[in-house]
């Protein structure tokens, strides 16, 4: 990191990492005791770790002015290996959760091992952690590329970076520690939210100053997916976040919004994350990556106009097909299923483009694992949106909710799309970052894509019977007109259900653990740098 | 329209102008109509707040993560009204800052809990589930035992006053009495309580001890109050069956 940094942006960095250092004193000092004084020193924590290292090499060599002609990669390197590390947090503690389900009694009797804690550590660990590091990182890269100019500023990346990480560690440690504002993907306490967004405006300048310096005149479409990723999460995020402390020196918190009016609030920002954070930025890695590594151009660059503002336009409106047959008004339901329909389209839209793309090149795809985890993730983004728009008919749905359908619906979009995606890019990025030809070990890779492809569909399968046994257990009557079953007894149908799960789990986390070996591997050592170059040399800052 | 689209990519600012406009519009035609809050919402007259203790209840089962396995929402589908009971109004999670209706049933749902098992069950299910219900693979909390902190409940009673759930100043300044006097029964402190919340709020030493005030005793109250705050589901279900 420093290496990259002249001697003045290091003082810079400094300085921003001191005042880090005593805003979380400030947060510590005001606080005393609890989950705010613990996240308070974390803070300083970070901030002195950060000055340490940037003191420490302050007047080193500076690098070449030759850098302005190449792009900025040092922060997308740092961006993988945060993925790396949240996918082995969130994952791991996912199959922990998993087997907990199975074996309740497997978890030290501690509060921060209670499966309740812990279940919000997986989400918010590998949807922010995994997906968002791997968000922000391929962003810069593409940005740059797409662009053909290098970042805009060389210490915003690293606030963005950082501080988002910091976020997400706050919102995990919060909750083990008993933090959690309980609504769905957003768990975190106020402060953490408000830090988001000082890092998420951080984020859309640097991304909006970049572009400005295009030597393109275009805009390729992966940027108008990251753009509606970072917009519109940030929308979402404040509008669903909004809260009054308890006390200014305390975590917790009331949301303003309560009763049927927080539902909507809720799963107006949970299905929009699901589409701008899960999805939106996801298909812009699509649309860079797949042409990139198969060697053709997008298929229909018309198709991608039309699904791109499908997707932006109809996703805002599904979020009350989460809510059927609740205290919801009738017609926000009725107005959520039917845009969930309609949804299709666009989505169907986006994975046919993406599968056409690959026309011509199936032999790459046979040949190619990382491309196959391209291929397979546009399949699966396919099979999930289809399943989604199912889901979201009004008796369908009557079946479906509350059991483990959701969760395998869910898994199929995250482990099939999303961790598949990002493997290809990373597998993509990794060698190319690093100035070599291809990854340390392309058995192991390999060897990843067939454990993820096995594990998925374990997990996938596997919770759809769940979910289907679960849903006609509960409705099922007998000839008398009682029901036919306790809940207990649903329970326990599910036991066998839930060990495949742990079982599918554990090998594709297993999958995910070898890509990390295999890219620690392939980074160790390596001082080479990516061999493109941006067409204009960046002005000097 | 191509053409259009082809000179928007040039320009950055239009796209993020264009993409923020096609992404309020769902949100604000479904979201902003619930706030005429009368036609959404009927306030039924015997609707309550959840008194102190309840409130220190639902704070712990938010901090457990109770809410990621338990629903507090019955549907209105016929399985679920002879399951549960009848099917949740607005109205009940009326002054809830955040709702709890759940998403996912692991265990079942709880919006109907309250008076259908004893203070005991619940103490003894909640400490070991597997001593009362043998296939239950719900987590132990032995550490409910442990006694309650009532540093912020002032402070809550506030905030949540604010936000516009109707306690009234007597209540905030009386709250650490209150949540004292709902788990024991035969204290001088009852009455005071009574006159603030009413004679509906159950009071008994939920924890079995009346002598010390544990976390347990708040979870407790707080589940034995789920489905109590207000009649009007069993009157609007009696009312559709006539
Ligand atoms: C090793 C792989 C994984 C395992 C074993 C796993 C396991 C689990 C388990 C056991 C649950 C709780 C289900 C319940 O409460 O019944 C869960 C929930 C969830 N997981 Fe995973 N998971 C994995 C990977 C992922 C990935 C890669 C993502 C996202 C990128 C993800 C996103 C989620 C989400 C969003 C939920 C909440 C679902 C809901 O509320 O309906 N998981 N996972
Ligand atoms: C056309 C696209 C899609 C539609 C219409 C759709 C629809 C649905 C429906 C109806 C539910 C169940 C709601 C319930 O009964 O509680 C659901 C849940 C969910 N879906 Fe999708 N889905 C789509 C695509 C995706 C994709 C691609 C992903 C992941 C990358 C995803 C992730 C989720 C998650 C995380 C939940 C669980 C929310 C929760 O209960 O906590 N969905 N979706």
């Amino acid at each position: 990191m420093t290496s990259t940094l002249t001697v003045s942006e290091r003082h810079v960095g400094l300085l921003l990492s001191i005042l880090l250092a005593l805003m979380g004193f400030a947060m510590a000092a005001a606080a005393r005791h609890g989950v705010m004084a613990v996240h308070g020193f974390m803070a300083v924590g970070l901030g002195m770790a950060l000055a340490f290292v940037l003191g420490g090499a302050l007047y080193d060599p500076e690098p070449s002015a030759d850098r302005l002609r190449r792009y900025y990669d040092a922060p997308t390197r740092f961006g993988i290996v945060m993925t790396l590390i949240w996918a082995m947090i969130g994952m791991g503690v996912g199959v922990w959760v998993a087997a907990l389900l199975y074996w309740p009694e497997g978890t030290p009797l501690w509060p921060a091992t209670s499966f309740g804690r812990l279940r919000p550590v997986h989400t918010t660990g590998i949807i922010f952690g995994f997906g968002g590091n791997a968000l922000i990182a391929t962003s810069f890269h593409v940005l740059q590329r797409t662009s053909r100019a290098r970042l805009a500023g060389s210490i915003s990346p690293w606030i963005v970076l950082i501080g988002f990480n910091l976020f997400c560690a706050w919102a995990v440690t919060g909750y083990l520690m008993g933090s959690t504002q309980s609504k769905e993907y957003a768990e975190a306490e106020w402060y953490a939210d408000l830090w988001l967004v000082v890092v998420w405006v951080t984020y859309f300048i640097l991304y909006i100053r970049t572009l400005a310096r295009r030597a393109e005149p275009h805009i390729y479409v992966a940027n108008w997916y990251y753009m509606a990723f970072i917009l519109v999460v940030a929308m979402l995020h404040i509008v669903n976040n909004l809260a009054l402390p308890v006390r200014w020196t305390t975590a917790e918190s009331f949301p303003i919004w309560s009763g049927v009016q927080d539902a909507m609030v809720q799963w107006w920002y949970g299905h929009n994350a699901v589409a701008f954070f899960l999805t939106a930025g996801f298909l812009g890695m699509l649309y860079y990556f797949l042409p990139v590594r198969s060697g053709r151009p997008i298929w229909s660059y018309r198709l991608s106009i039309v699904s791109f503002w499908g997707i932006t336009f109809f996703y805002i409106w599904v979020g009350s097909h989460h809510l059927h047959y609740t205290a919801l008004p009738y017609w926000a339901q009725t107005l959520g299923m039917t845009f969930s329909v309609m949804l299709l389209v666009p989505s169907w839209a986006s994975a046919g483009n993406a599968i056409a793309t690959l026309n011509g090149a199936w032999h790459k795809v046979r040949d190619d694992a990382t491309l196959r985890f391209m291929f397979v993730a546009a399949v699966f983004y396919g099979l999930s949106t289809f399943e989604g728009s199912f889901l979201a008919i009004r008796p369908v749905n009557s079946l479906s909710h509350y059991t483990d359908w959701t969760v395998g619906h869910v898994h199929s979009g995250t482990l099939g799309w999303v961790a598949m995606i990002v493997f290809g890019a990373i597998y993509t990025l990794v060698p190319q970052l690093n100035g070599k030809t291809e990854m340390a070990s392309p058995r192991a890779v390999e060897w990843h894509f067939w454990l993820a492809v096995a594990g998925t569909l374990i997990y996938v399968v596997s919770m759809w019977n769940a979910g289907i046994t679960q849903g006609l257990m509960w409705r099922a009557y007998d000839a008398n007109g009682a029901l036919s079953y306790s809940f207990v007894q649903s329970v326990e149908a599910m036991a066998p259900f839930y060990l495949l799960r742990t079982i599918g789990g554990a090998l594709f986390l297993t999958g995910a653990v070898v890509c990390a070996w295999n890219c620690r591997a392939t980074m160790r050592g390596a001082a080479g740098h990516a061999t493109d170059r941006p067409l204009v040399a960046q002005p000097a800052e | 329209m191509l053409r259009l689209h082809y000179n928007l990519e040039k320009i950055s600012m239009g796209l993020v102008a264009a993409i923020i406009v096609a992404a309020s519009i769902g949100g604000l035609v479904e979201i902003a109509p619930l706030f005429t809050i009368d036609e959404t919402v009927e306030l039924p007259d015997d609707l309550r707040p959840h008194t102190p203790l309840e409130l220190a209840g639902r704070e712990i089962y938010i901090r457990e993560g109770c809410y990621a396995c338990h629903s507090q929402m019955v549907r209105s589908l016929a399985d679920e009204l002879d399951r549960y009971g009848p099917y949740s109004l607005a109205a009940e999670s009326a002054y809830d800052h955040p709702m709890l209706w759940g998403s996912k049933r692991t265990g079942p749902d709880l919006a109907r809990l309250g008076g259908k098992y004893s203070d005991d069950w619940h103490v003894a299910h909640l400490i070991d589930p597997r001593s009362v219900v043998p296939a239950s693979i719900m987590p132990s909390y032995p550490w409910l035992t442990r006694p309650l902190d009532t540093d912020l409940l002032s402070d809550s009673l506030a905030t949540l006053a604010r936000l516009g759930v109707p306690y009234d100043q007597g209540m905030i300044a009386a709250v650490e009495a209150d949540a004292l006097a709902q788990s024991r029964p035969d204290s001088d402190v009852v009455d005071g309580f009574q006159e603030r919340y009413g004679e509906q709020p159950a009071i008994r030493a939920f924890d079995g001890n009346p002598s010390r005030l544990t976390e347990m005793d708040a979870v407790v109250a707080y589940l034995q109050s789920l489905g109590t705050l207000t009649d009007a589901p069993y009157r609007i279900l009696a009312e559709g069956s006539q």
